[in-house]
């Protein structure tokens, strides 16, 4: 309405200036354009530099052989995909990923929970106190862990002897150091589970379960039917994300175990190191993380797909 | 709507209000005797931490008694720490790497988010698209090229180059919370603004930041844990050390050093966790929002 009538009243001279206005609107749309370019340059400058490039980089340093002389083609995937160490690398990468990944789900999800039950201010000190491990650097907390799995010292084997239980040697057998390592990631990650989880179980309308108890459903028909999926993008979308950062995980294998006993708990991540920095052979160290890309290419789409879908639905 | 109605008469009606309170009144006692259980095992790690920090070498090696409570407590471990040349080196290192690590994100995150969010221009979309996938670029997947790219800069063993390289961890990110957070700022205000004649600038301090602050403040906690915690850029790339942060200086010169030097490292830990933990004491909510904002929606 408004601007119908400024219309009205300024339609003789708008004529008149139409053709000067619309110049100096493109100009100003075209500066505005360039400003905006210029405010984004420092992002752009920053992610191709130094995420784009080095991803494409790493492609061409992965065909390259030891001495980075001569052009090998794929022979350095060749040779790591016939080596037993490296299947076993493959194996424990996802071994390590998806029951990670899905012991920390679980786990976050009785968390938001039984965190849910509690409402008003204790909540808040609950949640922090179950944050803790989450805001710890990582690094530093899995040093923790590594004094508590000590061969002679450790104070878990103090308590099991206590017990009357034998000591395990918790770092010393392949499949312990396994379960170790997955243990130290699900402590460290579940609290970031429960926090996404809360929100969810937070935005989830109180009337539906109103509705549901009158209908007399039972608490496992309300989670089935009503808790999850509501939850369900958001499930996924921690899920997916959570296989990402767990897939290319490094600190709590290279600290706790650095890849051993025997080679038996590397990931990529460490052992792209061990190959890539310790031993030299940056080409083949590259064409180890580079393990690791279509399997994150393929989680990261179906991220972005969801996360595109639902900026959409946010915008309309 | 009569299938509810229905379903409600098949209901048995009585003490229908007691049992459910009482069911309530359960439900809340077993999840506070849940939650005990998970916060103790949770906290075991920051616990035994603590409790090591504690110990004298000697009350460690001696291993008599429960390993679990410091029969002596003694603060000799932070002292020799706070004196010691070395790690007062890493901790100086890890607070200038960080302060100019949240300085520089935040500064790329806040002016390229204002661009997206509001000065739409051809590709934006585009942009912001390639940020959250940059986002999913993992540290490890990059460090071997990154070795490449850093040494033919001459920045190896440098601790400049963790300035360099961690607003590449953090920046995408922080753009990512600040283009949420500006976005549900009303279109109305800032057009109000520029038709009162404000410039750009005007309307980014003077508008977008403080409206956005809760925002900022999440990004900045985000910047601030990659910078103080990070561990696979310094530990790849700085190998004497004097150029050591805290993390790589403590998993790795520390342990070199006495075989029972236990109780000092875990002191370490405790002064190297210390930081973050106030931090998100006083501010968790803000981070916590900014983090769980674009999951809820929608």
């Amino acid at each position: 309405m408004a601007d119908g009538s400024t219309m009205v009243i300024g339609a003789g001279s708008a004529k008149a200036s139409a053709s000067r206005r619309v110049g100096s609107l493109k100009k100003l749309a075209r500066r505005r354009s360039t400003t905006a370019l210029l405010l984004c340059a420092p992002l752009i400058v920053l992610i191709v530099g130094l995420k784009v490039y080095p991803t494409f980089y790493a492609i061409f340093l992965s065909m390259l052989d030891r001495k980075m002389e001569h052009f090998v083609g794929l022979n350095n995937f060749v040779y790591l995909l016939n080596r037993p160490s490296f299947q076993l690398v493959i194996f424990q990468s996802c071994l390590f990923a998806i029951t990670a990944v899905v012991m920390k789900a679980t786990l976050g999800f009785i968390l938001a929970h039984l965190m849910h039950n509690i409402r008003g201010k204790n909540q808040r000190i609950w949640r922090g106190l179950l944050l803790v491990p989450w805001v710890i650097p990582l690094s530093l907390s899995t040093l923790s862990w590594w004094w508590l799995f000590d061969p002679s010292y450790s104070a878990f084997n103090w308590t099991l002897n206590w017990f009357g239980f034998e000591s395990i040697p918790f770092l010393g057998t392949t499949w312990n150091a396994r379960i170790a390592v997955i243990v130290v990631n699900t402590w460290f990650g579940a609290p970031f589970f429960m926090i996404m989880y809360l929100a969810a179980l937070k935005s989830v309308p109180e009337q539906l379960y109103e509705a549901a108890a009158i209908d007399g459903a039972t608490a496992w028909q309300k989670l089935i039917y009503i808790t999850l999926p509501m939850m369900r993008n958001i499930i996924l979308i921690t899920v997916l994300y959570s296989l990402i950062v767990t897939f290319a995980d490094f600190d709590i294998v290279r600290i706790l175990t650095n890849g051993g006993p025997q080679d038996s708990t590397h990931l990529f991540a460490t052992y792209a190191f061990n190959v890539g920095i310790e031993s030299g052979n940056i080409p083949r160290g590259a064409s180890v993380s580079l393990f690791m890309f279509p399997i994150l290419a393929t989680l990261a789409f179906f991220v972005l797909r969801d996360v595109l879908k639902r900026s959409k639905e946010i915008s309309t | 709507m009569t299938g509810v109605t229905a379903t409600a008469n098949a209901v048995p009606r009585k003490a229908k209000v007691g049992s459910l309170e009482r069911q309530n009144r359960w439900a809340l006692r077993g999840s506070f005797a849940a939650l005990s259980v998970f916060v103790v095992i949770f906290l075991v790690p920051p616990f035994y931490m603590i409790m090591t920090s504690l110990k004298s070498s000697a009350e460690i090696s001696a291993q008599k008694g429960s390993p679990w409570i410091a029969q002596n407590p003694t603060l000799d471990n932070f002292v020799y720490l706070v004196t010691n040349e070395q790690f007062q080196r890493y901790f100086f290192n890890s607070v200038w790497v960080t302060a100019l690590v949240v300085i520089l994100s935040m500064t790329i995150a806040i002016l390229a988010a204002f661009s997206l969010s509001r000065m739409g221009f051809k590709g934006s979309q585009v942009i912001s698209t390639g940020v959250f996938l940059t986002y999913l670029v993992p540290p490890s997947l990059l460090f071997i090229p990154l070795f490449q790219v850093v040494g033919s800069l001459g920045l190896i063993n440098n601790t400049w180059v963790l300035v360099l390289l961690f607003p590449t961890l953090a920046v995408p990110f922080c753009t990512w919370i600040m283009i949420g957070y500006f976005s549900s700022i009303p279109k109305e205000l800032d057009e109000a603004a520029l038709i009162d004649g404000a410039s750009y600038p005007q309307i980014l301090l003077k508008i977008f930041i403080p409206v956005a602050l809760p925002g900022i403040i999440a990004a900045t906690i985000f910047a601030f844990t990659v910078g103080w915690g990070a561990f696979l850029y310094p530990l790849a790339y700085l190998y004497s050390a004097d150029q050591a942060v805290l993390t790589v200086g403590i998993v790795r010169e520390l342990i070199r050093g006495d075989v029972f030097a236990w109780g000092t490292i875990m002191a370490a830990c405790v002064m190297g966790a210390a930081p973050p933990i106030i931090i998100y004491t006083f501010l968790m909510d803000y981070y916590v929002a900014g983090l769980t904002a674009g999951a809820t929606k929608g």
